[in-house]
C-alpha cells in the first residue's frame, strides 16, 4: 500500500476550554477523496480550522503529518507552504486588497519564489475560465461583496491556483445553486489527481454525486462513529443522522 | 557637535531615513527665545512693509495672551524660549538649482527633489530649507499664462497688494495660539496665485526641510484660486534627527474662488522629535472644489486639522486623511468642514493606524449652520490597531443647526482582525507579509485618490513605519 499522505491521529482540540474533537483519528492515502458528513455543530469547522492551524483552535493531544512530518508545531503560513489547504465555510473579507494582488502573492509564497506575470496571468486565467468566472472579478477586493456562491468559487480559484496536496473542504457546497454546484464540483475535479487527497467536509450528501469519494465517515460530536464506503452517504440522505445520534438522545431522555 | 543621528535617544528606530543634516554654519540665527525684539528683527530683516510688522507684533501679544490647548496631545513639554524663531542658511531664494548652494542642494538630491521636476512630473518646485524659501521656479508656459508660485516673502516683496487683500482673511491672528505665533514669526511658505480658468495640469510641488537644532519653522503659505481656475499642489515634508524637540507650525490659507478646484496634498515625514501643530484651512466660494489630501506619518506630536468653509451654494469640500503613529508618537488629526450656505456638500474619510505603542486620534467637527438647508456630508473615519499596546481614539463632533441636511456618519476602531491573518496566513503568506497586505487595503481607499508617484511613496513610507514595528 503506498505511504499515507495525510494523517490525523487521535487528535483532540478544544475552542476556549470546551473538548470539541474528541480522539479523531483519519488517514488519507494519495489519490483519494475521503468524506466527512456530519450534522450542524458536531465539529466539522472545528476540525478543519485546527488542521490548519487557526490560532483560537488548540490541540492538546494527538498529531497531525503532512508527507509523514508533524506539522501541529507550525504556523498557518508554514502548514500551506508544505501544501495544505483549507477552503473556508465562511471566506473573510479583506477590503482594500485586490483579488489579483493576493493571489500572486499567495501563489509565489506557495511557490517558494516570485512567479512570473505573464505565467501567473496564464494560469489565472485559464481557471477563471474554467470555472465560469469573469476576468474582471479578479480586480475586486478579497472576498468584500461577494454573493456566497462567489466566495465558494473563489475558495476553488485558489485550490487551483495553489495546486496544494491536501485539499480540507469546509462545507464548499452548501448555499450553492445547482449550476454553481456542479461547476464548483467541476473544479475539485479537476484538481483532483493521483498525487494529492481531499477531504471533503459536509452536511449533504448531494455534493458526493458530483466528487466520488472513497470513504465517507459520520462525525457525531467530535468523533467519528462509522466508516463506509459511498454507499454510507445514501443510507445518510435517507435515515438522517438520527439513527447515530443515540448516545445524545438517552442524555435528553435522563436529564 | 550635535548628537549623531544613530545615538538620538527620542528616536528609537533608526528607520526614518532623512535624520542627517548638514553641518554648516547658518548666515542668520536670531537667539533663542520669543520677544518683541526678535519679532522687529525679524521684520527689519525682511525689509517688510509697516502693515505686516505691527500684524506680527499683534499676533505675539495674542500668542502671549492665551493658554496652552488643554486638548489634543501633550504640549507641556514645548519650550518656547529655546527655539530658534529665525534660522537663514543663504541669502538668496534661487530659481536656478544651480545656484542653490552645494550642501543645500545635496541634501535636497538625497531626498530625490529635484529629480521630479527634471523627469517633468511637476509643473514648479519650492524648497525651503529652515526659515527661508531657497529654491523656487515655475513652468515657463504657466508664467506666462499669469500663474504666481513664489516664496511668500518674495510674494510680499513683489505683490504687495495681493498679499495684503488675502493674508489672514481665512485664518485670523488670534484664531488659535499656534496660528497667532506663527502670524507673529511666519517665515517662507508659498504664494500661488492661480488667475482665471486656468488650469495648473500637474501638481506644483513645495519641500519643506528642518536642518538645525532646535529651531521652529513657521511657513506661511497663501493660494488664491481665481475663477474656474484649477491647481493641485504637494508639500512634503522631513527634518533630521536630534536630540532635542523641532517646531514646525505652519499655517496655510486657501481661497477658492467660485468654480474653483483645488487640491492641497501633504505627505508629512517628519522626524520622531518635531511638534507638529499647523493650521490649514479654505474657503470655497460658488461651486468651488476643495480637497485636502493629508498624510501624517512623521513627528513626535501632530495636531492638524485641515478645514473647508464652505461659504456658497454649491460649494464641495473634502478631506481625505491618513495617520500612522509608530513608537513615542501621537498623530492627532482630522477634519473640520463648515457649511456655511446652503446646497454645500462635504466628504471627510479617514484612516488611522496605530502601532508599536503608538496613538492616533481622529478629531473632526462638522458644522451646518441655520439656513444652509440641502446640504449632504458624510463622513468615514476608521482606526486600525496593529497590536494591543497602541492606541487609537476618534472624537467626530457634529453641530447641525439645520434640519434639512443630510448627513452620513460611519466610524470604526478595530485591530488587524484574528480571521483577516488567518486567512493569509492559510494561503502561505506569512504574519508580517499578511499583516501589511491588510494594512495596505485599509488605507486603499485614501492612497487610490494620490497621483502615482505619492501613491508609491505613501506606501514606502507606511511599510517602512511596519518594518520597524513588526519585525
Ligand atoms: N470560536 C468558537 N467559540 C466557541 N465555541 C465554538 C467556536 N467554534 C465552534 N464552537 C462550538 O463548537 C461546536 C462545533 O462547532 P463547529 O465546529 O462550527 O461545527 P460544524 O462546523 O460541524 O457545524 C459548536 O458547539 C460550537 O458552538
Ligand atoms: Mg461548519
Amino acid at each position: 500500500m503506498t505511504p499515507p499522505l495525510f494523517e490525523i491521529d487521535a487528535l483532540q482540540v478544544a475552542v476556549e476550554d470546551k473538548q470539541i474533537v474528541n480522539g479523531l483519528s483519519l488517514t488519507l492515502r494519495p489519490g483519494e477523496v475521503h468524506a466527512i458528513m456530519g450534522p450542524n455543530g458536531s465539529g466539522k469547522s472545528t476540525l478543519a480550522n485546527s488542521l490548519m492551524g487557526h490560532p483560537r483552535y488548540t490541540i492538546h493531544g494527538g498529531d497531525i503529518r503532512l508527507e509523514g512530518e508533524s506539522v501541529v508545531e507550525l504556523a498557518p503560513d508554514e502548514r500551506a507552504r508544505l501544501g495544505l489547504f483549507l477552503a473556508f465555510q465562511y471566506p473573510t473579507d479583506i477590503p482594500g486588497v485586490s483579488m489579483i494582488n493576493f493571489l500572486r502573492r499567495a501563489m509565489s509564497a506557495r511557490r517558494g519564489e516570485e512567479i512570473p506575470v505573464r505565467e501567473f496571468r496564464q494560469v489565472l486565467n485559464e481557471i477563471l475560465g474554467r470555472l465560469q468566472m469573469d476576468e474582471q472579478f479578479v480586480r475586486r477586493y478579497v472576498n468584500d461583496g461577494f454573493s456566497g456562491g462567489e466566495k465558494k468559487r473563489a475558495e476553488i480559484l485558489q485550490l487551483g491556483l495553489l495546486e496544494p496536496k491536501v485539499a480540507v473542504m469546509d462545507e464548499t457546497d452548501s448555499g450553492l445553486d445547482i449550476d454553481a454546484l456542479r461547476i464548483v464540483s467541476e473544479g475539485i475535479n479537476t484538481f483532483h489527481s493521483d498525487d494529492n487527497a481531499i477531504l471533503l467536509i459536509t452536511h449533504y450528501q448531494r455534493i458526493l454525486r458530483y466528487v466520488q469519494p472513497d470513504h465517507v465517515h459520520v462525525l457525531i460530536d467530535g468523533r467519528i462513529v462509522e466508516s463506509g464506503d459511498a454507499s454510507l452517504a445514501e443510507r445518510l440522505e435517507r435515515d438522517g443522522y438520527e439513527p447515530f445520534m443515540a448516545p445524545a438522545k438517552e442524555e435528553v431522555l435522563t436529564s | 557637535m550635535t548628537t549623531p543621528a544613530s545615538e538620538a535617544p527620542v528616536t528609537p528606530r533608526s528607520e526614518y531615513e532623512f535624520g542627517f543634516h548638514d553641518d554648516v554654519e547658518a548666515l542668520v540665527k536670531l537667539p533663542k527665545g520669543l520677544s518683541h525684539e526678535v519679532v522687529n528683527t525679524i521684520s527689519d530683516i525682511k525689509d517688510e512693509p509697516e502693515w505686516m510688522r505691527k500684524l506680527r507684533l499683534k499676533a505675539l501679544d495674542h500668542f502671549n495672551a492665551r493658554p496652552m490647548p488643554e486638548w489634543g496631545g501633550e504640549l507641556g513639554d514645548i519650550d518656547f524660549n529655546d527655539i530658534h524663531y529665525y534660522v537663514r542658511a543663504t541669502d538668496r531664494d534661487e530659481s536656478d538649482w544651480e545656484d542653490v548652494p552645494d550642501y543645500i542642494k545635496d541634501t535636497y538630491d538625497k531626498l530625490g527633489i529635484p529629480e521630479a521636476e527634471k523627469q517633468g512630473l511637476l509643473a514648479g518646485v519650492g524648497a525651503q530649507y529652515d526659515s527661508e524659501v531657497v529654491y523656487h521656479n515655475i513652468r515657463e508656459d504657466l508664467e506666462e499664462k499669469g500663474v504666481l508660485f513664489l516664496g511668500t516673502d518674495q510674494a510680499l516683496r513683489e505683490y504687495p497688494d495681493l498679499v495684503k487683500e488675502y493674508f489672514t482673511t481665512v485664518i485670523p491672528p488670534n484664531d488659535n495660539k499656534f496660528a497667532a505665533l506663527n502670524t507673529a514669526v511666519w517665515s517662507g511658505g508659498s504664494f500661488i496665485y492661480v488667475p482665471p480658468g486656468v488650469n495648473v495640469d500637474i501638481p506644483l510641488q513645495a519641500y519643506f526641510r528642518i536642518n538645525s537644532e532646535d529651531m521652529g519653522q513657521f511657513e506661511r503659505t497663501l493660494i488664491i484660486a481665481d475663477e474656474g481656475s484649477q491647481v493641485h499642489y504637494v508639500e512634503g515634508c522631513t527634518a533630521p534627527i536630534y536630540s532635542s524637540d523641532s517646531l514646525h507650525s505652519a499655517v496655510v490659507e486657501i481661497v477658492c474662488k467660485p468654480g474653483s478646484n483645488v487640491r492641497y496634498t501633504t505627505i508629512q515625514n517628519w522626524s520622531n522629535n518635531v511638534y507638529n501643530l499647523v493650521t490649514k484651512r479654505a474657503t470655497a466660494y460658488q461651486d468651488a472644489v476643495m480637497t485636502w489630501v493629508d498624510g501624517n506619518l512623521g513627528s513626535k506630536l501632530t495636531m492638524k486639522y485641515p478645514a473647508v468653509y464652505l461659504m456658497e451654494p454649491g460649494a464641495h469640500g473634502e478631506v481625505l486623511s491618513i495617520a500612522s503613529a509608530g513608537q513615542g508618537q501621537h498623530q492627532d488629526a482630522g477634519a473640520k468642514i463648515v457649511h456655511a450656505a446652503p446646497n454645500t456638500t462635504s466628504v471627510i474619510t479617514s484612516k488611522s493606524l496605530s502601532m508599536d505603542g503608538g496613538r492616533s486620534t481622529y478629531r473632526g467637527l462638522l458644522k451646518v449652520y441655520d439656513g444652509a438647508d440641502g446640504c449632504r456630508s458624510n463622513v468615514r473615519c476608521d482606526a486600525l490597531m496593529l497590536d494591543e499596546h497602541s492606541r487609537s481614539d476618534t472624537y467626530p463632533v457634529m453641530e447641525i443647526d439645520e434640519k434639512r441636511v443630510d448627513i452620513g456618519h460611519e466610524a470604526t476602531v478595530s485591530k488587524v482582525g484574528d480571521e483577516q491573518l488567518f486567512y493569509l496566513m492559510a494561503r502561505g503568506l506569512s504574519e508580517a507579509e499578511a499583516t501589511k497586505m491588510i494594512v495596505n487595503g485599509f488605507v486603499e481607499p485614501i492612497i487610490k485618490s494620490l497621483p502615482l508617484e505619492y501613491a508609491v511613496e505613501m506606501n514606502r513610507l507606511i511599510e517602512l513605519q511596519m518594518e520597524g514595528a513588526i519585525g
